[in-house]
């Protein structure tokens, strides 16, 4: 790589310096990065929010914090991690910045809504801010009525604001996706000829669009109830607070599925790649994709089995979790056909897919016992329940958020960071989100209640295991945070494909220009053509 | 034999104290077996496949494999035929969990924040603690005075959310004598952690000790029959069907039919939405003029009014 | 032609592109609204099957003469929205300023009379909260009728405001010539929100004011 040649050339990041030309910017690849800011500050938020969480746990008594501290630090762990960071993270970064390069287009259908909806977040984020400096909330994550809309005394209604404004910021990308991945494919790019990527956010959006129009006037009704006295949930006046819990849940449930779809889709991205191999039953992974973002939407009840909803209606969710399930099994089966017989290396990103698919499969496998109703009764609101959606979304979709972040970064930056240290960070990570969780689910199954700042004596031995694994993944989280800001400044220069990867993102320089390619590439072949020649296809 | 601190340190499960709960851990321990295998499984090919196919030349390029409909087959039907035996299993025995057996001793509870009272049909009130006797089915009929709390027993593998504005219930049958935590389930404010206490399973002839070794207390009927008659119910409910109000006796169980058309069950949650309500279910024949008693019964009192209009049976005779 | 080129955003390829991109992309977005009114039918509908009467008490207490009124409003300004539609793809200038005038003040009709509506349930002492007041048995529960009522209208009257600042900027920009045969995509996809929000009434207005009534 001839430095003096790579830095003259002109790309996204170099073309204006200034702060207004990124304030103001409507380069997809520049909102991507806009988003990687606060997305990562509030996963540090939520970060420090667990830590104290899992150090008061570290004795039965309440001596580190009170009681109502200390309910509120799990609720903001919930807020932000839930809502400012995991529904962001890999559609906002690596979406915004992949999405059009991947499908060969020059930005996305709606450049100036895409800058919109990362203002949007940043107002929501804004007022989450605020309601946390001026005294919190201490509602949990769920936002339960009547407790959230009539007997809590702390900052709903500025929560419920703040999580209602983000709200539009997903709707937005999530109308920008579908429509880009519908009308701006370049010549010859058929649906099936599409990178997984690709499908699983095109699932996520649907999801999007679908499901958060319904939390956010849910939320809204909540906050109209505490702040002007109109009861939608009230018993008082008739209300049923257990039409919260449906109205809820109805986007509650599907959210999860836009957390770990796009992981799912930087999995296939990555497994292909490293064992240089077209994923296994293409058709089937695409297919899956679809069927999670349907079936995704008639499980809500499977929150509820103990709310006092119908024994019928909680068989029927029951059945229908259970089908949910097999889709995800289905690709899990088709990431691991896919090394069989292939060429397989160990960089960093290959990592955090083995670790995903290892963790994935635990928390899938966990699920089905939720999604079982006699037991579910028991261990319903106990950490079975916290083990089991900790190793979906941090084994599962956190992994692939890293793995993807560390797969593209070169794309992103144009710069290499440390192997070494890369490698490190994913089996620290490993060990420890393994020792953090994996006694949860024995706590929840002896009965541990979730939400508890104390506990009795029993099971203090589990605890400390889990904070002893928490100190584990804090370190692991704070290695690339540490090495990839390192590389901005000093890693090697990157050329457009150090993995020899397929895909049309890596036919373009490392960091691209502003509008991705030279000329509109044309598309003549499958995606993930590893059996032929690396230099073999031209754009 | 394993010193009982070390026993305490291994434990897995909680203690197997009623009926259902040996049936759930099956349960399970089933699922335990079915996830072991798989996971296991999922490993071991990864770790297979990963060595077994770890790059060895760079220019290396395996050969396409696009996929195969038969094992695209068999990993969605197996695992599919899996779990439906587990939904059909799970969905069984929460068909037994939630549905009482005919003759239990009924208990009535009330949460709120952060305490549980509990009521005895002999009228003994507890707080924060449940006596019960050993294998005898016990139905807890529940109600919350404020937010949405959860009646949880570990030990017993039963749950049920205790909701403002209805009755909700569960039941179960202990099997071992001892004491078993109870703990509150659902997040409901400031000490929601604190919001437990202990159901202790007695012999019967200890739980009979019990009962009469306090201070006497009416029982929930009687009560109740008192708050029946200081709020002048029994003014229109006569029990001769004269009055105003159709008569209460017998009519618990039954169904009645409304001024709609509609049939309704006479159980607990109708008799508390009528007295809260009466407007809202009418039974056919007689005129809407019952006021409301709203702000004027405590949830307890309320569950004594059930636990009277219950015990009201007919006798020998006809009566209207 | 040449000079419309320039009307056709950088990331698309040509103006074809931008018109499909652009509609199918106000249809997500109306899809989305679909779920977000949703929501409150879905909660009205569950509560009208355990208090029918008292949402007919409710019901009966809001002014059917005004809401009729208020229908014919709103489907005759959709009936200008579209001929406003039509004249920008024909390039008709003076046809879309007066057709968008015309919609606007019908817009605006709707919202004084609805309004009026409003502070009429004030004076009665119909608007949820620790002032409600109404005899009768069925107080209690006609005040969650009154909560959606309230709630539904509220957010309609939201949408048709933002509906009203829309066809102001239409109208500015039409002053200005700039939509035509070649180009008149903000016209057509505002008319399709415009329609929505019209779409939404004519399920409000049966749902508050008719079914209820005689439930």
């Amino acid at each position: 790589m001839n430095d003096a040649a790579s830095e003259s050339r002109q790309h996204y990041l170099n073309c204006d310096y200034s702060v207004r030309s990124w304030l103001l910017t409507t380069d997809h690849k520049r909102i991507a990065l806009l988003y990687l800011i606060s997305i990562s500050a509030f996963f540090a938020l939520g970060g420090v929010m667990a830590g104290l969480l899992r150090l008061e746990l570290l004795t039965p008594q309440g001596d580190l914090v009170q009681a109502q501290t200390y309910n509120k630090f799990f609720t903001i762990h919930g807020i932000t991690m839930i809502f400012f960071f995991l529904i962001p993270s890999i559609p906002a970064v690596l979406g915004n910045f992949l999405v059009p390069i991947m499908i060969g287009a020059r930005d996305l259908a709606f450049p100036k809504i895409n800058l919109l909806s990362w203002y949007v977040y940043t107002l929501g984020a804004a007022f989450t801010i605020v309601a946390m400096v001026t005294g919190g909330v201490d509602t949990g994550w769920t936002f339960y009525t009547p407790y959230s809309s009539t007997y809590a005394n702390t900052n709903v209604i500025l929560t419920a604001l703040g999580v209602f404004i983000t709200g539009f910021s997903s709707i937005l990308t999530g109308l920008n996706f579908v429509v880009t991945i519908h009308k701006m494919r370049a010549p010859g790019l058929t649906w099936f000829r599409l990178p997984l990527f690709i499908w699983a956010h095109y699932a996520t959006s649907l999801i999007m669009l679908l499901g958060t129009p319904v939390v956010a006037i849910t939320i809204l009704l909540v906050a109209l109830e505490r702040g002007l006295g109109i009861g939608i949930f009230d018993p008082a006046i008739g209300g049923d607070p257990v039409l919260f819990q449906h109205l809820f849940w109805f986007y509650s449930h599907p959210a999860v599925y836009i957390m770990i779809l796009p992981a799912m889709g930087v999995m296939s991205e990555l497994i292909a790649c490293f064992s240089r191999k077209r994923v296994f039953g293409y058709n089937f992974v695409a297919f899956s994709s679809m069927a999670i973002a349907v079936l995704g939407f008639l499980v809500w009840g499977h929150h509820m089995f103990v709310s006092s909803q119908s024994m019928y209606a909680g068989m029927i969710f029951s059945l229908l979790s259970f089908l949910v399930a097999i889709p995800s099994a289905i690709k899990v089966f088709n990431w691991t056909a896919t090394m069989y017989k292939g060429s397989i290396s160990f960089q960093t990103p290959m990592l955090y897919a083995f670790g995903f698919v290892g963790l994935f499969t635990i928390g899938g496998l966990t699920g089905l016992f939720l999604a079982t109703l006699a037991v579910d009764v028991h261990v319903h609101d106990t950490y079975f329940v916290v083990a089991h959606f900790h190793y979906i979304m941090v084994g599962g979709a956190i992994m692939g958020y890293l793995g993807g972040m560390h797969f593209w970064w070169p794309k992103i930056t144009g710069r290499l960071y440390s192997e070494i240290l890369g490698r490190i960070a994913a089996a620290l990570l490993f060990v420890g989100f393994n020792l953090t969780f994996l006694p949860q689910f024995v706590l929840g199954f002896l009965g541990m209640p979730r939400r508890y700042h104390v506990y009795p004596p029993e099971f203090q031995m589990l605890n400390v295991l889990s904070t002893a694994g928490a100190t584990i993944l804090g370190l692991g989280y704070a290695l690339p945070l540490l090495y990839l800001t390192w590389s901005l400044f000093f890693g090697k220069q990157a050329g457009p494909n150090p993995w020899g990867a397929e895909g049309l993102e890596w036919q373009t320089p490392s960091p691209p220009p502003t509008f991705n390619f030279e000329r509109t590439p044309v598309v003549t072949q499958e995606a993930y053509a590893y059996d032929t020649e690396l230099e073999g296809h031209r754009v | 034999m394993w010193p009982t601190a070390l026993s305490q340190g291994l434990r897995w499960f909680p203690e197997q104290a009623s009926t259902v709960a040996g049936q759930v851990d099956a349960l399970f321990l089933f699922l335990v077996a079915v996830s072991v295998f798989f996971a296991g499984l999922i490993f071991l090919l990864v770790f297979v496949f990963a060595l077994r196919y770890r790059r060895r030349a760079e220019d290396e390029r395996p050969k396409a494999i696009h996929g195969s409909l038969i094992l695209e087959g068999l990993w969605t039907v197996i695992p599919l035929g899996i779990a439906l035996a587990i939904f059909v299993w799970g969905a069984y025995l929460y068909f037994v969990i939630s549905r009482p057996p005919a003759a239990a001793m009924e208990v009535y509870v009330v949460g709120k924040q952060w305490m549980w009272k509990l009521q005895h049909p002999t009228g003994q009130r507890e707080i924060n603690e449940l006596h019960v006797p050993v294998n005898r089915p016990v139905k807890l009929t529940m109600t919350s005075e404020d937010v949405i709390h959860s009646f949880y027993v570990p030990a017993f593998r039963i749950k049920a959310d205790v909701v403002p504005g209805r009755y909700t219930s569960t039941w179960f049958e202990a099997t071992k004598t001892g004491e078993y935590h109870l703990f509150c389930a659902e997040y409901c404010g400031t000490s929601h952690a604190v919001m437990g206490g202990r159901i202790v399973v007695m012999e019967p002839a200890e739980y009979e000790r019990w009962l009469t070794g306090g201070v006497s207390v009416e029982s929930l009927p009687a009560a109740g029959e008192a708050v029946f008659a200081r709020l002048a119910c029994n003014t229109c409910h006569k029990t001769d069907g004269t009055g105003r109000g159709p008569s209460l006796v017998g009519q618990f169980g039954q169904t009645a039919k409304l001024a709609s058309g509609e049939t309704v069950a006479v159980d607990e949650s109708y008799v508390r939405e009528s007295i809260l309500t009466p407007q809202a279910k009418i039974v056919s024949g007689y005129p809407p003029i019952m006021p409301t008693f709203k702000g004027l019964v405590t949830e307890d009192q309320l569950l004594q009014l059930v636990a009277y209009i219950k015990s009201l049976k007919l006798d020998g005779q006809a009566k209207p | 032609m040449s000079e419309h080129s320039s009307q056709v955003a950088h990331q698309f390829d040509d103006a074809t592109q931008q018109y499909e991109a652009s509609t199918l992309g106000m249809w997500a977005f109306l899809i989305t609204e679909i779920m977000f009114f949703g929501g409150l039918f879905a909660g009205f509908f569950v509560y009208i099957l355990g208090h029918s009467a008292a949402f007919a008490e409710g019901s009966r207490h809001l002014d059917l003469t005004l809401g009729t009124v208020n229908t014919l409003v709103l489907l005759g300004s959709s009936l200008t929205m579209a001929l406003a539609v039509r004249s920008a793809q024909q390039g008709n200038r003076q046809g879309q300023v007066l057709f968008l005038i015309l919609t606007m003040t019908l817009g605006l009709v709707f919202l004084g009379i609805k309004g009026l509506e409003y502070a009429h349930k004030f004076e009665q002492h119909l608007v949820p909260g620790p002032h409600f007041r109404l005899e009768g048995p069925h107080a209690q529960f006609a005040q969650l009728f009154f909560s959606f009522y309230f709630a539904m209208t509220g957010v309609h009257a939201l949408h048709m405001i933002v509906g009203v600042g829309l066809l102001a900027w239409l109208l500015v920009n039409a002053l200005r010539g700039k939509y035509s045969a070649e180009y008149f995509t903000p016209v057509e996809v505002s008319g399709l929100y415009w329609h929505f929000v019209d779409v939404v009434w004519i399920f409000l207005f049966p749902t508050l004011y008719l079914v209820a009534r005689h439930a």
